[in-house]
């Protein structure tokens, strides 16, 4: 039986950042995982542990210094279409409408949004839950609604890769653990290769089929885990004793284990 | 058990009147200190050439016809205008090359920054002699007084571009160009139109200079003309006109900010 190659492969990964005195800082070090096809994968670790240099190494924003990362088996040299990125801010642009927004890669790829385009971004905020905010202005949003808009924006060219830089951290206690189950829902409609990266231990055991824990300086995986949560997934998974467990074992790996 | 209804209404009059008072208070702290101005010169007799009284201020410029008025309006607002369309001209695509290009930063600034260090009004007797007795010289002059905050601020507002929005044109491999028309320069707008109301008054000050150096026409001659006849009031009265002139401006540059880019003011301005 032939076996699929990953999605995304990262093999013995290191980063390094020259500053301006001239020594370098390593960002991660020795990076090694795959993601299968339609996985749901976080990776949580505390700040400065490299999450978003991982995201900007699959995006092909930056390129490796050590190893290699890989996209279905190819080395990623340059962005690929593949990918589309949801930001810790919305940076919506205030001058188009929210429709204006979601076509907005069409616009600035290819220099024109076609009709059939827009009837693709009216689906896209009907998936988002924003139906009736097409016209609105930016400001008009709450912060929740423009991350929505933002959503809707990433999956505008139909990207297999979904990457996303802690969306959530910016948004209030209860509109965040609405949008992550609303997330759920997208992802289960529009199946994708998602890798979320977050600094939450409850949302990362909510969202994730599989957790890269991370550790600081350099960032480091500590662990990779199956969370054993069934799908759909919903609030009441909160209350699952399993819920619990995961979520207390990966506070061990963080907490614990340098103090040892 | 009356006494609450008693103090009720009381209470709302109190209100509308405070209400009132906020919404003429502007007004009527303008109108207040004319009078008061008008009242000043009258108690103690000052001598118009000192301090002209606002009544004599309004009979002066009566005694001229509104004909003589309007070329003098005409032939300063030219040259701002002039010299305020050449600074934006300029301006926005220098703000786009400085902030584009390392090399051209690194050339270029040094440059404006000496310009801007020159105090216009010294060299503008030479740019004059230089560039001879027309309009040129002027909208030069206000050109050169003209341009620099907005090369700034354009700037400032192109820089201050969030780096995700870049990343996200970057990561869209779209053209290198489209970063700036489609993200770059639109962030920059809500900046380039607080430049813009700015420059409106740097550009009747670069007029009046313009004028002060060398003409024969324009408000800024008038002043000077007026006052080398000791016709104090006259000057206050052509003073008076500049200001309603740069008024005028500034609030049309609102009105095309509020008209052209609406969505760069927030909604409350609207």
């Amino acid at each position: 039986m032939l076996i699929p190659s990953p999605v995304i492969r990262f093999a013995a990964v290191g980063q390094s950042f020259g500053k301006n005195d001239g020594s370098a800082v390593v960002a991660i070090d020795g990076v090694t995982f795959d993601i299968g096809r339609h996985e749901f994968v976080a990776v949580l670790g505390p700040s400065g542990c490299g999450k978003s240099t991982l995201l900007r190494l699959i995006a092909g924003l930056i390129r490796p210094s050590r190893g290699r990362v890989e996209i279905y088996g190819v080395p990623v040299t340059e962005p690929r279409d593949e990918i589309g990125i949801v930001f810790q801010r919305p940076t919506l642009l205030p001058w188009f409408d929210v429709i204006g927004n979601v076509t907005f890669p069409m616009r600035h790829k290819f220099g024109r949004v076609t009709d059939g385009e827009r009837a693709r971004a009216r689906d896209l905020l009907a998936l988002v839950g924003l139906s009736d905010f097409a016209g609105k202005r930016i400001d008009e949003l709450s912060g929740g609604m423009q991350q929505r808009v933002a959503i809707a924006r990433a999956l505008l060219l139909d990207p297999d890769i979904l990457l996303m830089d802690e969306p959530f951290s910016a948004l209030d206690a209860l509109t965040r653990d609405e949008m992550s189950l609303e997330l759920l829902r997208i992802w289960t409609e529009r199946p994708k290769t998602v890798l979320f990266i977050t600094h939450s231990i409850p949302e990362a055991v909510l969202l994730a089929d599989r957790i890269i824990v991370m550790t600081p300086r350099p960032g480091r995986v500590a662990e990779i885990i199956e969370v054993p949560l069934p799908r759909p997934r919903s609030m009441t998974t909160l209350a699952d004793p399993a819920f619990n467990i995961t979520a207390n074992h990966i506070r061990e790996q963080l907490f614990v284990r340098p103090a040892a | 058990m009356s006494a609450p209804q008693l103090e009720i209404p009381s209470a709302r009059g109190f209100w509308q009147l405070t209400a009132l008072l906020d919404r003429f208070a502007p007004a009527a702290t303008f109108v207040g200190l004319i009078f008061a101005w008008e009242a000043v010169t009258r108690l103690f007799s000052i001598p118009s050439f000192l301090l002209p009284a606002p009544s004599a201020i309004l009979a002066s410029a009566l005694d001229l016809p509104w004909t003589v008025w309007l070329g003098h309006l005409w032939a300063t607002l030219r040259v701002a205008l002039a010299g305020y369309a050449a600074a934006i001209a300029i301006s926005i695509p220098l703000a786009v090359a400085l902030t584009t290009s390392r090399f051209l930063s690194r050339t270029l600034y040094p440059i404006l920054i000496v310009i801007q260090s020159t105090p216009i009004v010294a060299i503008a007797p030479i740019i004059v002699v230089t560039l001879g007795a027309s309009d040129l010289p002027r909208i030069v002059i206000t050109f050169l007084i003209t341009f620099f905050p907005i090369v700034v601020t354009t700037s400032t507002g192109m820089l201050a571009t969030p780096e995700e929005l870049i990343e996200l044109s970057r990561s869209l491999r779209a053209p290198r160009i489209r970063e700036i028309t489609h993200i770059r320069l639109p962030y920059a707008v809500p900046y380039i139109f607080s430049a813009l109301k700015i420059a409106t008054t740097l550009a009747v000050i670069g007029a009046v200079v313009a004028e002060f150096v060398a003409a024969e026409r324009g408000l800024g001659f008038l002043i000077m003309f007026s006052t080398s006849f000791f016709k104090i009031p006259q000057a206050f009265a052509g003073l008076v006109v500049l200001v309603a002139l740069t008024l005028v401006l500034f609030r049309l540059c609102g009105a095309a900010q509020r008209w052209l880019v609406p969505w760069s003011l927030p909604r409350s301005e609207l």
